[in-house]
């Protein structure tokens, strides 16, 4: 019996017509590309773009040089030079993200005391030259300059879960 | 233009008859490329829409400049020659594959008197042409001098071989029905109303003749020939540039022509399908062609919404189904399409 009807679904091409169907019914339903240079999907206050490094509302700089986020990164990306600056105080002297290296995990923000190294919401970037994905750190201090009022609204609203 | 006519007479009458059929070629050929590339446009458009995503829409508005990006890139690209290929053949198989598919529409009647030449056994002269068809693929297959091509060209030859003969077969039924290898007389045969298509009387011969037909033109389900998993892009690998577009322009071109002849050998070809009924006088001032080619794209639309559906089959399910279902199925249709064709049975046998 279950042969029988087997055989006339398969001959009658039922299962066929069926799947016809439903890519029918598709053609008319609502489209959900989103047309990206005009619009843009909405983005998380925890995404992980481009890095930037940030400063006290009275200028200072905030990395003080520890070398967590160095040493956590997984793809080995950062790397930081520090002496004692005329202050006394411990800064860095070079602090470069390789964005080739980098894989975004965010781990270096996460192992922040001082919360200096962050990711933005950028992620429209694109590189001309050689040597251009090395970013150092006055464009990393200027990242954070341009976008900190983002930066701070976006570190605030997760603060409860951090 | 008193000047111009008198150029023309002056020229001899069989000159005269060379260009007059030069310029109806040219008349039909344009048209359908044109149509070929809206045709792409419209795939990639409706596969898009059955994905819902919206498609290409950024060349020209509504990106209706598409396809023209795609042949000026197409075009631009270089052809190169696969080392140890036959350079000859390898540029020749493209023509061989294109060829046919544009010299069938030769006998193919557009609408009651718009045909470019009448030829009594049209269908025979389409079934031999879209046969040679497979000539082009062959031959791309060996002269790429690569293990893919090869392969991809084995399967599509085998599989349109053993669709060939289903496809007859179900031809061998319309020609029962209508009586006539002229197109134009079997469309007349449908004369009468929607009911009087061959549609009806012939519906399993109708499936089959269409499906072969999706078989014919390597289209998916039946896209074995370029089964991306396993043998890259088949019999045209090796191909880029010019080459590569004469290839493609093929395979629409013949999905075009399949859904065409599908439209006038069951669907009544350029007949209004309002005949018979009340709103025959509503819509007579409609040119047959337009229903010809209104017709033509419905059954076009298929091709497409087929790709966006199925699967591709196995092969060994491809032939199964060619050679154990199609053919068993035509050969006891086309039976029972004589025994009625012989006991005059209305309204299509009579």
């Amino acid at each position: 019996m279950n042969n029988i009807k087997h055989y006339f679904n398969s001959l009658l091409l039922i299962e066929l017509l069926k799947g016809l169907r439903v890519t029918g019914r598709y053609l008319f339903a609502r489209k959900f590309t989103v047309q990206y240079p005009e619009e843009k999907a909405p983005l998380s206050p925890r995404f992980r773009g481009l890095h930037a490094l940030r400063r006290y509302p009275n200028g200072e700089e905030r990395c003080i040089a520890c070398k967590l986020c160095e040493a956590v990164c997984p793809a080995l990306a950062i790397t930081i030079d520090a002496e004692p600056r005329d202050d006394g105080s411990r800064r860095t002297t070079r602090y470069e993200i390789d964005l080739f290296k980098c894989i975004f995990c965010g781990f270096c923000e996460e192992s922040c005391p001082v919360d200096s190294i962050v990711e933005t919401r950028v992620y429209e970037y694109h590189f001309e030259q050689r040597g251009e994905n090395i970013m150092n750190k006055e464009q990393l201090l200027a990242m954070g300059d341009k976008y900190e009022k983002q930066i701070a609204a976006d570190r605030q609203a997760q603060a409860a879960y951090r | 233009m008193e000047f111009l006519t008198d150029i023309w007479n002056w020229f001899p009458a069989e000159i005269q008859n060379v260009v007059w059929i030069l310029v109806k070629i040219v008349a039909i050929v344009l048209p359908l490329i044109i149509a070929v590339a809206y045709f792409t446009y419209a795939e990639r458009k409706i596969i898009g829409y059955m994905q819902v995503r919206i498609g290409p829409n950024r060349v020209g508005p509504k990106g209706w400049l598409q396809p023209f990006a795609d042949v000026f890139k197409l075009i631009f690209k270089e052809v190169t020659v696969p080392a140890g290929a036959s350079k000859f053949l390898f540029l020749m198989a493209p023509l061989l594959s294109l060829g046919p598919a544009l010299a069938a529409w030769a006998v193919m009647p557009f609408d009651a008197h718009m045909v470019l030449s009448d030829v009594n056994a049209g269908l025979l002269y389409i079934l031999a042409l879209t046969s040679v068809a497979v000539y082009g693929v062959i031959i791309a297959g060996w002269a790429s001098n690569s293990k893919y091509a090869l392969l991809g060209a084995m399967r599509s030859a085998a599989q349109i071989v053993s669709y060939e003969i289903a496809m007859g077969f179900a031809l061998v039924g319309v020609l029962v029905a209508a009586g006539s290898l002229n197109l134009g007389d079997i469309i007349l045969a449908q004369e009468g109303s929607m009911a009087h298509w061959f549609v009806w009387p012939l519906f399993p011969l109708f499936l089959v003749y269409f499906i072969s037909g999706v078989a014919e033109t390597n289209r998916a389900p039946f896209d074995v020939a370029e089964g991306e998993s396993e043998i890259v892009a088949g019999f045209h690998v090796e191909y880029s540039g010019t080459a590569f577009a004469v290839f493609f322009l093929a395979e629409y071109a013949n999905m075009i022509l399949i859904a065409a002849l599908t439209a006038i050998m069951f669907l009544g070809g350029w007949l209004s399908p309002f005949q018979g009924t009340f709103l025959e006088g509503a819509f007579s001032w409609v040119p047959g062609i337009f229903w010809f080619i209104f017709k033509s794209m419905f059954v076009a639309f298929f091709f497409l919404w087929f790709r966006a559906t199925f699967p591709r089959y196995r092969y060994d399910q491809i032939m199964r189904l060619g050679w154990k279902v199609f053919i068993p199925i035509t050969i006891v249709w086309i039976v029972l399409v004589a025994v009625a064709q012989v006991y005059d049975m209305p309204w299509w046998f009579d």
